[in-house]
């Protein structure tokens, strides 16, 4: 297939989903099934036109993009003329990621049918599916940051929309402002890195920026220009991708749709932090990256240790989620990009199928306890489950597919992201002496297969919590059932790599080469060149090590939840403020609601406070001050301006009322005034 | 007898003196009292102190006959302007019922 047709091609895909969106949210209401077939139409289409993408992209080496000019502006002083430009490129981390995406949205799709049978707001739900489908093709497709920002931006909206589908609830609702707003923190950072390189390079196409960095065009001309623009675009993928400090927003996401929080978790919204860093990976100097690595060992580390305390089904596998983000970035900090790649596709297969498989046993309890009349009984509390193995034989056997993928046990696709990603740690801290980082690395993947196990065998194994309830539970019907089978069938390692003991053999690995430092060489990462190497050297160590600490985190949850030969409540209360910290979160939902929430709180008081006194001080006292002005010019004008008025009128009127007295009437006066007044002249002309 | 000086040939002085005295007199009466015919007989008396004034001007002075004419025009037009004013103090008593000039004030206001 021709280039310029992969271009067409993948424009459609892009567009698919949008038209979808379009035609269910003005027409949805009044199609037959309230247009779910079309939506879902649509996304399938634009699966398989990635299909074709990915295929012909994968057999060339050579990079597709294509570029409009969006808006030119002439003359912008000091800087002359800046193109916007309007862009697509394809290379093999994008053909991938489109692939992933839109398959793993096309099984939401059909699993939603299911799922959300009956929805108040049914077609309005497909059409945020389909909206929250294009933008992140669009984060995939975009050869620009500006359009990459705009789209970032738009699954931000949609990821709002669809957590706050059930917006009647209000924990739904501030569920879907939280993620809002804690995307937006990281968002400014994002924006402030992009806009560091676009004032300097007046481009925001990434190949323009990576051509002329590694000219040796700094941001500035400063090297702590550059660290610190990576860095901050770093922040946007901190915020969507849930890694600490901006964590918080994700397991509250829980309070979407089922199929939904798949969705995120799997390949929209999350991943799209991690395609980020992928993206823009020549552009981090040494520094930047060793910022990243630290960033994605601490979230693993944090959520892994929250997931192992908490009971809703959804909740571990939110923390788990975050822990498994912060491996990818973790292997991205360190250099193993392809790990980190990987992982990201292994991970967006049997996280789907966790969270799907999830939504099949919430929509079978809910079911269960309409049956029972019992409407206080919490449906995704895994204490009120048990035993569901029996009833649930499909659900549970792809569910432990999942679980066996995401602990790393070997043959599953989890074994070989993990493996590697853990071998790049490692030979990571071989080389520069980070050992923090496998450590974290390691202990991680220990507790991962602890809390997994112990999810899955409190779910489906042991007594159940009602015996007359499980009766009640049913196998979903088929439209949810088989996107579960299609998910376990892409958690085994065949599709990903011939070799189950060796990634870097696999297609996928080969296709995501690491893209070469575009830095300068002072501040490239040193660790680069010697790797692979060193990976190669600790390789067959880590797998060793990764399977035994799997395998041991499986085999302790089997004892202490299965067998119950050590007591999981000895334990909680030997562990102490440990296993308070973790049952809480670590806390940070309330450092945040002292810190940021009270202080915004505080300064509103304060403001309001100013702007009562202060502000309105100031406006009153300008107020008084008039007012007293205009009263002392109004004593001014009344006293002495009309006072000489009215003497000027009362002395006249005194002068009239002393003269009318003369003007008696009678007529003898006036000729004695005549006479005498005639006499006095006289005498007067007489006497000059 | 010996008439005193000042007596023994009347002059043009005798007459002037005797016409302001009549003058005086005209005037005190018009000025004085209160009855409007009264007032019309004072006119007279000054009237006819200023006819005396003008015949003794044209027998002492310079006026001959002009004198007399004038003191004639002057009798005919007091005639004249007493029948005039006759008719309005009429005309004043029955609008005021009174030809008291004391009552009759309307000037005043």
């Amino acid at each position: 297939m021709g280039l310029e047709n992969l271009i067409l091609l993948s424009l459609i895909t892009l567009f698919l989903p949008l038209a979808g969106f379009v035609l269910l949210i003005f027409f949805g209401k009044r199609m037959p099934r309230e247009g779910d077939w079309l939506a879902t139409a649509t996304v399938t289409a634009a699966f398989l036109a990635s299909l074709v993408i990915m295929f012909a992209k994968l057999a060339t080496p050579e990079t597709v993009t294509a570029g409009w000019n969006w808006a030119t502006f002439g003359g912008i002083p000091g800087v002359g003329e800046v193109t916007v430009e309007l862009g697509i490129l394809i290379d093999n981390l994008s053909a991938i990621m489109l692939v992933v995406v839109t398959l793993i949205s096309m099984l939401v799709h059909f699993f939603s049918m299911g799922y959300l049978e009956g929805d108040v707001r049914y077609s309005r739900y497909f059409a945020y599916l389909g909206l929250f489908t294009f933008s992140m093709l669009g984060i995939v497709l975009t050869h620009n940051l500006l359009m990459m920002y705009i789209f970032w931006e738009l699954v931000g909206v949609s990821s709002y929309l669809l957590i706050g589908h059930w917006y009647e609830k209000k924990s739904a609702s501030n569920a879907a402002i939280k993620a809002f707003v804690v995307n937006r923190v990281g968002d400014a950072g994002m924006f402030i890195g992009i806009m560091i390189i676009f004032v300097h390079f007046s481009t925001f196409s990434f190949d323009a920026i990576f051509s002329a960095v590694s000219a040796g065009n700094l941001p500035f001309e400063s090297q702590a220009w550059l660290t610190a623009a990576g860095v901050l675009i770093f922040c946007g993928a901190i915020g969507k991708s849930a890694q600490f400090p901006l964590h918080v927003w994700l397991p509250d996401a829980m309070e979407g749709p089922t199929p939904v929080s798949a969705l995120i978790h799997a390949a929209t919204m999350v991943a799209a932090g991690v395609f980020l860093v992928a993206r823009l990976f020549p552009l981090f100097t040494a520094d930047a990256l060793l910022v990243i690595a630290y960033i994605g060992a601490l979230t693993a580390l944090i959520a892994a240790t929250i997931a192992i305390t908490q009971y809703d089904i959804k909740k571990v596998l939110a923390w788990s989620t975050i822990s498994q983000l912060g491996y990818m970035i973790l292997a991205l900090g360190v250099g193993a990009y392809a790990a980190g790649f990987m992982h990201l596709v292994t991970h967006a297969a049997f996280k789907a199928g966790l969270f799907l498989g999830s939504g099949a046993v919430i929509y079978a309890m809910h079911a269960a306890l309409h049956k029972q009349h019992d409407h206080q009984t919490d449906a995704q509390d895994v204490r009120n489950m048990g035993g569901l193995r029996s009833r649930m034989p499909l659900t549970y056997w792809t569910f432990l597919i999942f679980t066996l993928a995401i602990s790393g046990i070997p043959l599953t696709s989890g074994f070989l992201s993990k493996d590697e990603i853990l071998a790049g740690t490692l030979a990571f801290s071989t080389l520069n002496g980070h050992y923090l980082l496998p450590l974290i690395a390691f202990a991680v993947a220990g507790m991962t297969a602890f809390y997994m196990f112990r999810l899955l065998i409190l779910t489906f194994h042991g007594k159940p919590a009602d015996e007359e309830r499980l009766t009640l539970v049913r196998e979903v019907p088929g439209v949810m059932g088989i996107p579960l089978v299609i998910l376990a069938a892409l958690s085994v390692f065949i599709f990903y790599s011939f070799n189950p003991f060796g990634a870097s053999s696999g297609w996928l690995f080969q296709a995501l080469e690491r893209p070469a430092s575009v830095v300068p060489e002072a501040l490239a990462p040193a660790t680069w060149p010697v790797l692979y190497e060193a990976i190669s050297r600790v390789h067959t160590l880590v797998m060793i090590l990764s399977i035994v600490i799997a395998v041991g985190g499986l085999a302790f949850a089997w004892m202490v939840y299965e067998k119950r030969s050590v007591s999981a409540d000895k334990m909680a209360s030997a562990m102490g403020w440990l296993y308070h910290g973790s049952r809480k979160k670590w806390y940070f939902d309330e450092m945040y609601e002292a810190v940021f929430v009270n202080g915004t709180l505080g300064l509103t008081r304060i403001s309001n406070w100013f702007d009562m006194n202060i502000v309105d001080g100031i406006v009153n006292g300008a107020g008084s001050v008039t007012r007293s002005v205009s009263k002392i010019s109004g004593w001014i004008d009344n006293t002495f301006v009309d006072g000489l008025v009215n003497f000027l009128a009362n002395f006249t009127g005194a002068i009239g009322m002393r003269l009318r007295k003369i003007q008696t009437g009678s007529i003898q006066n006036y000729l004695v005034f005549a006479v005498f007044g005639f006499l006095i002249i006289t005498i007067l002309i007489l006497a000059i | 007898m010996v008439l005193p000086e000042w007596l023994a040939e009347p002059g043009l002085n005798h007459f002037l003196v005797v016409s302001a005295i009549l003058f005086s007199l005209g005037l005190l009466a018009v000025i004085s009292r209160r009855n409007i015919i009264m007032i019309l007989m004072g006119i007279e008396l000054i009237l006819n102190s200023a006819n005396l004034n003008i015949v003794a001007f044209s027998r002492y002075g310079m006026l001959d006959l002009d004198g007399h004419m004038i003191a004639l025009f002057v009798i005919i037009i007091a005639a004249a302007e007493a029948a005039v004013a006759l008719a309005i103090v009429l005309n004043i008593y029955n609008r005021f019922g009174s030809v008291d000039v004391e009552h009759i004030t309307e000037l005043k206001e």
